[in-house]
């Protein structure tokens, strides 16, 4: 299939998904309203509380606030679980012992969290941040505790005859090594940096998207629901087009990182 | 020691012994005593599981032996041994360094400045063939080049002694004997003390100046040691059709022959229990 077929029928999709919406919704089929514009409102509302968003300027402040707030869940989450991984895949008795809390803590649903984050830091950024965090963590933990695990044998003897000390043998084949595995799992913890900001907001906050989505759903105003979940979705496949550069440039070395066309 | 040079490596009554997961003993290799003199090709032929790598460890530090000891220079091995490069049988280049950072490493972590590394690695590229494929990584690479890789990055840091595990196992018959070629080709340039463990008995003969044979395992031992005359330089594709390779050849097989069938019927029995 030729690129430009392939951009028709993806568009094609948009477009019938679209119109059917919007005629279920507004044409009566046989006397009755299939999609009744109370509960579903019509992409024509949608579209423009859209519009007014971004004419107002009203969403950019929004915008910003999700955006630092996950900025800032991914960079302390990252910190934190690379620091964790590394210390226990190099000390594996304290693994050991920390094995079924670390099991406990990460198998606890965070949204349950929420609450207790508001109740600590507040209803202003650090408690969106807090829950990213516990998101955050868990994923480059783990990938870099498998990293540094999962040095092939042969590939740390062979640093060991060229003369390695241990300081060299971090820096040279553990580090990149578990850079690699957190890297290939950077969608999975960029997106859930932005799942808990985005539901710490929906729970408890006075700015950000999650907010603008629960303040329309108070007061039933579907549309601006709608309207914020395509902004929320249009934001997220932007920050992962945004990793997918990222993750070009770092792992070029990677077999997986060649494109067969 | 101004009259002869000291034996590179000696391994003398080197037992070297596993403890299993279920606490029996496992005696990989008995009593072997061998030595490997300055600038003197070594190699060790054996059938499969008989403890050849492990007795290549033991001469890297990797392992150490349950008894017996290991001399490098005259001096006992302690710890890993810093005059051996290791060529291993795995690829153990780093997949995220290109070639020339993969050969440059050796130089850097001694402290070499980096512009200086990088010009030797060039060169050493060079010599084994890639100086084109500077900038490549590992998985750009074919098993031929990454072995070409791995050998610059060995020879780079100039060690007294090679120590190389069936090095070109992986690679296809041609390549083998191109990977052979080289190597003699840059021994003869620069003699140092190799120690090449294969399973392939004509490799051996095709190589090197002693060929030694080991017993099939559990408790390995050596039971011959043949010295090969063939004249150098060689070429190991054509040496190959010569009469006294033949002889050679069938005299050895005679000895390994035994061994590897009572290999193979262990491995067999092993594999049943």
């Amino acid at each position: 299939m030729s690129r430009v077929t392939l951009l028709f029928l993806q568009i094609l999709v948009a477009v019938v998904t679209l119109a059917l919406w919007q005629l279920l919704s507004t044409v009566p089929v046989f006397g009755k309203v299939l999609l009744p514009p109370f509960f579903f409102s019509n992409p024509v509302d949608v579209f423009s509380q859209i519009v007014k968003w971004f004419s107002s300027g009203v969403i950019w402040k929004h915008l910003a606030i999700t955006l630092w707030e996950s900025i800032l869940a991914f960079v302390i989450g990252s910190a934190g679980g690379i620091l964790v991984g590394f210390w226990f895949a190099r000390q594996p008795r304290v693994a050991a012992v920390f094995d079924p809390y670390v099991k406990m803590v990460n198998a606890l649903p965070r949204v349950v969290l929420a609450p207790i984050f508001a109740l600590w830091f507040g209803l202003g950024v650090w408690s969106k941040v807090a829950l990213g965090v516990t998101l955050v963590f868990f994923i480059v933990f783990f990938n870099v505790y498998q990293g540094v695990k999962e040095v092939p044998t042969t590939v740390l003897d062979n640093g060991r005859m060229l003369g390695m000390n241990e300081r060299q043998l971090m820096r040279h084949v553990y580090w990149p090594s578990a850079l690699s595995w957190m890297f290939s799992s950077l969608h999975t913890s960029v997106g859930f940096a932005v799942v808990g900001a985005v539901v710490g907001e929906y729970l408890g906050s006075a700015a950000g998207l999650g907010y603008l989505i629960q303040q329309a759903e108070g007061v039933f105003d579907v549309a601006g629901v709608f309207a914020g979940m395509f902004v929320l979705s249009a934001f997220v496949i932007l920050i992962d087009m945004a990793v997918t550069a990222v993750e070009k440039r770092l792992l070029v070395w990677r077999p997986t990182a060649v494109t067969r066309d | 020691m101004a009259m002869t040079k000291p034996t590179a490596v000696a391994l003398d009554s080197a037992t070297v012994a596993f403890r299993l997961a279920d606490g029996r003993v496992y005696t990989a290799v008995e009593q072997a005593n061998l030595a490997v003199d300055h600038g003197e090709f070594v190699a060790i032929v054996g059938p499969t599981g008989c403890g050849k790598s492990t007795l290549l460890n033991v001469t890297a530090g990797l392992l150490k032996p349950a008894a017996g000891t290991a001399r490098i220079f005259d001096k006992p091995l302690a710890g890993l041994n810093r005059d051996a490069g290791y060529l291993f049988q795995a690829d153990a280049l780093f997949p995220w360094k290109t070639a020339i950072d993969n050969v440059a490493i050796g130089l850097e972590i001694r402290g070499t400045p980096r512009s200086e590394a990088l010009a030797r690695a060039q060169q050493w590229l060079t010599s084994v063939g890639l100086g084109a494929f500077a900038g490549r990584y590992p998985h750009m690479l074919s098993g031929g080049q990454r072995k070409r890789v791995a050998l610059a990055q060995v020879l780079i840091r100039d060690p007294k002694i090679l120590l190389m595990d069936e090095p070109f196992g992986p690679l296809d018959a041609q390549t083998r004997q191109i990977m052979g070629n080289l190597l003699l080709e840059l021994w003869t340039a620069d003699r140092k003390a190799v120690l090449f463990v294969t399973h392939d008995l004509e490799e051996a003969i095709a190589l090197a100046d002693r060929v030694v044979i080991m017993s099939a395992g559990p408790s390995a031992r050596i039971i011959g040691d043949w010295r090969i005359t063939l004249p150098r330089p060689r070429d190991i594709a054509e040496i190959r059709m010569e009469k006294d390779f033949h002889a050679l050849h069938r005299e050895i097989w005679g000895v390994l022959k035994d061994e590897v069938m009572k290999g193979y019927v262990q491995s067999t029995q092993a594999g049943a229990a």
